[in-house]
């Protein structure tokens, strides 16, 4: 069979199996994102972000030795602080902002966006394909990062430690941690790339999504519900004893289910998403104007 | 104008950006074959390119690319390969993934994916450097990879956006017999340059473009039709330049009789080529001079452009 023959059948086969093309391109999209961005020295910022507390506990593992039993409750507390005030508000934050944002707007910055729009795949495939690309960067790393912090924090306290993740509320904890973690980053992910989409420089922006992201839970509730953190409070295993302006972070307002709050921030994502895909077609590749 | 499943239709197209404008009331339909784009810098060559490829969108009127548009991308890619003039790779890649991949984005298997490949890498002379970072490559290598990837999957359009830039002469001639070729087999390949030489032997058509215009659009021969009110020249090697020259300014059409360096040589410009041929005849016939050859002088893109443009289509 000549190359022109095997190419037509080849095209005459997706044609009429577009969901198999979409798949298959999508599963291309992510691998190729994955590899230019997840090990690269651009991303150094990311990992010293998802690393800066696992440091702090790994020095805490080797320079504090009090492991009584009543240092478990503090390191527990000091755990949730981490992930609900740093990794939640601070950390997936900014390094959702760093890797969504680069998807569209980097490769405009790198002059390289027209390979993506010159090759058969439908604009929204391209918009699923990065985002779930920058999902798996942004999980992998955070959920390596919060993994690591639970087990040194747990590990440093000996058997008291162990029995609290095995015999204790420890593996619930961190399967909520966990999920709370992957929640983040698609919800902070789909926002990122929605914004990327609409400005060329998304800093404002995201600065003004963080000032929103703190300031709701001042709002009534069906305002909150736009936002990421509403619903991944509600999940968080370990309520923190913050008081004063801080407390802000933590106040959940309208109580809602795991089930609502897990299935309404991916309502939420996809939301977004769709929001993109009308967004994306507006956009032109006119390197000049970057 | 309607979408033919063979043309390529420009239907009063219209591009601004902001208040610059990029091209302006486009109108043209192509057939196979291949179309050189002629013009400045600044023309709107390239602004045609990326409008005719979906990579900005039209202000006005509408574009068909053998009855599609790339609103529906899967067909369309599949159907046009565009080698821009972005000098741009993705970060790292090597000569191979840079065709390898996309390929797979059309859809097509590892295997069948990694024998396009190499197909386009031997095609544009480039597979002893596949495994090499594109960084590392010469300016004229890169331009060539980027064609292995616009010809990769066989596309019935090839888009050009100067390809020739950068090659040496005998990678220039090599693509130019590629674009040949592909033309040869009833495919469009349209492309844009400012080296005429090369434009004018490979084109069946050419569109001159000024200032976001076009000026003119055909086969040659036509587009001279076109602008035949501007005077014709003819080179007329002789034995007596002074003479001949003296003769042809007698006539009320001649606008320019000049001798070259060479002595021998005289550059006619003429309103009514037929009359002057009769002129010359008479000369001839009357013995009052020898003549050696007779020539037009610009049946070539070129010429045709310095009368339309008013500029010799050098690189600015």
């Amino acid at each position: 069979m000549s190359i022109q023959e095997s190419v037509a059948r080849a095209q005459n086969t997706l044609k009429e199996q577009p969901w198999r093309l979409f798949a298959s391109q999508i599963s291309v999209l992510v691998r190729n994102e994955v590899r230019r961005n997840l090990f690269t020295r651009r991303r150094i910022w990311v990992y010293l972000l998802a690393l800066i507390p696992v440091i702090i506990i790994l020095i805490h593992y080797f320079v504090d030795k009090n492991t009584s039993p009543s240092q478990l409750e503090e390191d527990t507390l000091v755990l949730a602080g981490i992930v609900q005030l740093y990794y939640l508000r601070l950390g997936i934050f900014f390094a959702c902002m760093g890797i969504f944002t680069w998807l569209f707007r980097g490769e405009m910055v790198e002059r390289t966006l027209h390979y993506q729009f010159l090759v058969p795949v439908r604009k929204e495939v391209l918009v699923v394909g990065k985002f779930l690309a920058g999902a798996v960067i942004s999980v992998a790393l955070f959920e390596t990062a919060v993994l690591a912090c639970f087990c040194l924090t747990y590990s440093r306290l000996g058997s008291t430690g162990r029995s609290y993740i095995f015999d204790g509320p420890g593996l619930s904890q961190l399967g909520s941690y966990l999920l709370v973690t992957a929640l983040a980053c698609v919800g902070y992910g789909a926002m990122f790339l929605a914004l990327s989409l609409l400005f060329k420089n998304p800093v404002i922006p995201g600065a003004m999504l963080m000032g929103w992201e703190a300031v709701a839970p001042i709002f009534p509730a069906w305002a909150q519900r736009l936002s990421v953190t509403f619903y991944l409070k509600h999940l968080c295993p370990v309520k923190l004893p913050v008081e004063g302006p801080m407390a802000i972070f933590t106040i959940v307002a309208e109580p809602v289910s795991p089930f609502i709050a897990i299935s309404g921030l991916l309502c939420l994502t996809i939301a977004i998403l769709v929001i993109s895909c009308f967004l994306i077609h507006r956009l032109e590749v006119t390197y000049t104007a970057e | 104008m309607t979408p033919d499943g063979r043309q390529i239709v420009f239907d009063n197209v219209s591009k601004f950006y902001g208040e610059v404008l990029g091209v302006n009331k486009v109108n043209f339909s192509l057939d196979p074959g291949i179309t050189s784009l002629v013009g400045p810098n600044g023309s709107g060559k390239t602004t045609l390119m990326n409008l005719l490829t979906g990579l900005i969108k039209p202000s006005h009127g509408t574009i068909y690319v053998l009855g599609l548009t790339p609103q529906e991308p899967i067909e369309f890619f599949r159907q046009v390969g565009y080698c821009t003039q972005f000098d741009s790779f993705p970060p790292g890649t090597n000569g191979y993934d840079f065709i390898y991949w996309p390929l797979r984005l059309h859809g097509f298997g590892h295997d069948q994916a990694a024998k396009l490949t190499n197909e386009a890498l031997e095609r544009a002379g480039m597979a002893s450097v596949a495994r090499r970072k594109v960084a590392g490559y010469s300016k004229g290598m890169r331009q060539r990879i980027r064609l292995a990837q616009a010809i990769a999957h066989h596309p019935s359009v090839l888009v050009l956006d100067e390809p020739l830039n950068g090659l040496d002469p005998m990678a220039r001639a090599e693509s130019i017999a590629l674009f040949e070729a592909i033309a040869k087999q009833g495919m469009h390949v349209i492309i844009s340059s400012h080296i005429l030489e090369e434009v004018d032997r490979i084109s069946d058509r050419v569109v001159l473009m000024s200032s976001g215009y076009v000026v003119a659009e055909g086969q040659i021969k036509e587009v001279r039709r076109e602008v035949r009110d501007h005077p014709m020249q003819i080179l007329v090697r002789c034995s007596n330049a002074a003479k001949l020259a003296s003769a042809a300014f007698e006539l009320d059409h001649v606008v320019e009789a000049k001798i070259l360096s060479d002595g021998q040589s005289v550059l006619v410009r003429t309103r009514d080529a037929e009359q002057f041929y009769l002129l010359l005849n008479k000369i001839v016939s009357g013995g009052l001079v020898e003549v050696d050859a007779v020539a037009p002088a610009d049946d070539d893109v070129n010429s045709i452009y310095q009368y339309l443009i008013g500029s010799d289509g050098a690189p600015t």
